[in-house]
């Protein structure tokens, strides 16, 4: 009944100037977006390549394949495969447990678990440090049973794994909403197990949502900067991520080295964006349901 | 209710899992979130309530949180402001590039801090291609603290585009249409019926881009200069007190901030409540 209401009446009363602004204010509109878009987020990224490719490629090409550079991409690469998936099986059960039963505190729940998007990503690093550094509260049993935590490994993925703790859960948490549990009733009421119905139902249900929200989880932990210099202690070749080499070529004055390491990051940024951009496209209805739901 | 009362903690359900899941999610938190959170404070009180005293209100401290606080409102309200003209633009109009642009307004979510922060500093310096601009008026824009505004804007814009963008996109094009029947202005169409429409995501794109912003650091330490009493942010200033091995001093800092930001969350949040109960929503 509605929608035949508005298909009669919407297109004869669009062409009314009264519900358009004038094409000068609409060029105006979209002419100052578009410029304050190129001048702080466009230009940036340009000038990354323009000043990693300024002295050519071969010295771009031996900037980022110096033995530095290539050790933290691995480092980078590892703590990315170590915390990703933690946080995936973090993020479901999060999600799960809030989306799927009532219970009290579950308000509370929801904002604990997004309490890291508003906690600096250098007090991210700091509680880490104050909980497992040689100062620490649990500094001087650490030593004596000869763990490392800090300035290794160990502190970089739990400094990770605490600034990219919300994003899984945020994706996938209005998505099972949306969908409900009319379909794990079902298959549980036909016999199928628990698991059975988790990874045959729930996991395929949701996987577009996991997936976008693995996407900027992974974007996130390879990229993070505040929290991992804090813990790192920036032993070169060994506790230096990419973003780390990053600060240390630039204030050793190797700009260009810096930006053609930071091209790779650029470059990581960019295939997250077309495959998140892919991923929108494709699933545009089932995302929009989920967000407007959110 | 009854069922309720007699379960007490969970309301019944078939579903399974419900003691996994919740058992993961709770040690994970515990010990990822909340523990290492209480250890912050726990050091912080450790100092003792003079010396609190004294390096929360040392000079130092105050500058770099006024700074923090501060350049995240203004970088805040900027992109409240162009966020919402990009977010129109993006919803109402058609134009050439639309869906590039519409993909692009992420880009401050997947590109590192740290690439932003040295990538704007080479734009913003004095010889750099937007810095040269200003400077000829004398104005420097990187190494000062409106340099740690532009970090500030980069990182927070797409907070205020993506919770403002679904809302307008969703809003009712019939108040509109019975305004201008009823012979609004197109003006005071837009800004006396979809504008306050869209008021509450605006504000919720504001705090999300202010709490952003607060804590920022990757971005901001290249470009910032960082000049003690002048253009340091706070937290600099507990990466330096941790590296002068001040724990004490660093936990005191961080949990001001902490403490500082949640006040400032909770009076938006309840301003928030308020205006969505004012237009109706629950």
């Amino acid at each position: 009944m509605s929608k035949m209401i508005s298909a009669s009446r919407s297109q004869p009363a669009r062409n009314g100037s009264a519900l358009r602004e004038s094409n000068a204010v609409k060029a105006l509109l979209i002419g100052t977006a578009l410029t304050f878009l190129a001048l702080f987020l466009f230009l940036p990224l340009v000038i990354v390549f323009m000043e990693a490719l300024q002295r050519g490629l071969t010295t771009y090409l031996e900037a980022i394949t110096e033995p530095d550079a290539l050790s933290a991409m691995r480092l980078t690469l590892l703590v990315a495969a170590i915390v990703v998936p933690i946080n995936v099986i973090v993020g479901i059960a999060g999600s799960w447990t809030i989306a799927r039963f009532d219970f009290r505190g579950k308000n509370l729940l929801v904002s604990l678990i997004d309490l890291p998007f508003s906690v600096s990503p250098v007090i991210a690093g700091l509680i880490y440090v104050l909980l497992f550094g040689a100062q620490g509260y649990f500094g001087p049993w650490l030593r004596e049973h000869g763990i490392e935590i800090i300035f290794a490994l160990p502190g970089i993925v739990l400094a990770t794994m605490f600034v990219t703790f919300p994003f899984v859960a945020r994706e996938l948490i209005p998505h099972m909403e949306t969908l409900g549990s009319t379909d794990e009733e079902a298959a549980l009421t036909l016999g199928a197990s628990r698991w059975q119905t988790f990874f045959k139902i729930t996991l395929p249900n949701v996987k577009w949502s996991l997936l976008y929200g693995v996407l900027l989880c992974n974007a996130r932990a390879m990229g993070e900067f505040g929290a991992v210099a804090v813990v790192s202690g920036k032993i070169r070749g060994v506790t230096t991520t990419l973003p780390l080499q990053v600060e240390i070529l630039y204030n050793e004055y190797m700009g260009t080295a810096a930006f053609a390491v930071a091209s790779l990051l650029a470059f990581l940024a960019l295939i997250t964006l077309a495959a998140k951009t892919i991923l929108e496209w494709h699933y545009a209805k089932e995302i929009a349901a989920m967000r407007h739901n959110s | 209710m009854s069922m309720l009362v007699k379960t007490g903690f969970r309301q019944p359900s078939i579903l399974p899992g419900f003691g996994l899941s919740f058992g993961v999610i709770i040690t994970a938190l515990s010990l990822v979130v909340l523990l290492p959170l209480a250890a912050l404070f726990l050091k912080a009180a450790s100092a003792g309530p003079s010396e609190i005293i004294a390096i929360a209100s040392s000079p130092r401290t105050l500058a770099a949180l006024r700074l923090s606080f501060g350049a995240a409102f203004i970088a805040a309200i900027v992109s409240s402001i162009f966020g919402l003209l990009i977010a129109w633009v993006l919803v109402r109009y058609d134009f050439p590039g639309h869906r590039f642009v519409d993909a692009a307004v992420d880009l401050p979510f997947a590109l590192p801090t740290a690439v932003a922060g040295i990538a704007l500093t080479a734009l913003w310096a004095g010889n750099g291609w937007l810095g040269t601009w200003p400077a000829q008026y004398g104005i420097k824009i990187a190494y000062t603290p409106a340099g740690v505004v532009v970090a500030l804007i980069f990182v927070s814009l797409p907070f205020v585009v993506r919770s403002v963008q679904p809302v307008l996109a969703d809003a009712q094009q019939d108040v509109e249409e019975a305004a201008a029947l009823l012979g609004a202005s197109r003006l005071r169409a837009v800004f006396g019926v979809i504008l306050p429409n869209v008021w509450p995501a605006l504000l919720t794109g504001f705090t999300l881009a202010f709490a952003r912003a607060i804590g920022e650091y990757g971005s901001v330490i290249f470009i910032a200069g960082n000049i003690p009493m002048v253009s340091e942010v706070a937290p600099l200033l507990i990466v330096i007190r941790l590296e002068q091995f001040d724990y004490a001093g660093a936990a005191i800092v961080a949990a001001l901030m902490l403490i500082a930001s949640f006040v400032l969350l909770i009076c938006i949040n309840t301003v928030q409540s308020w205006s969505r109960r004012k237009l109706g929503y629950v």
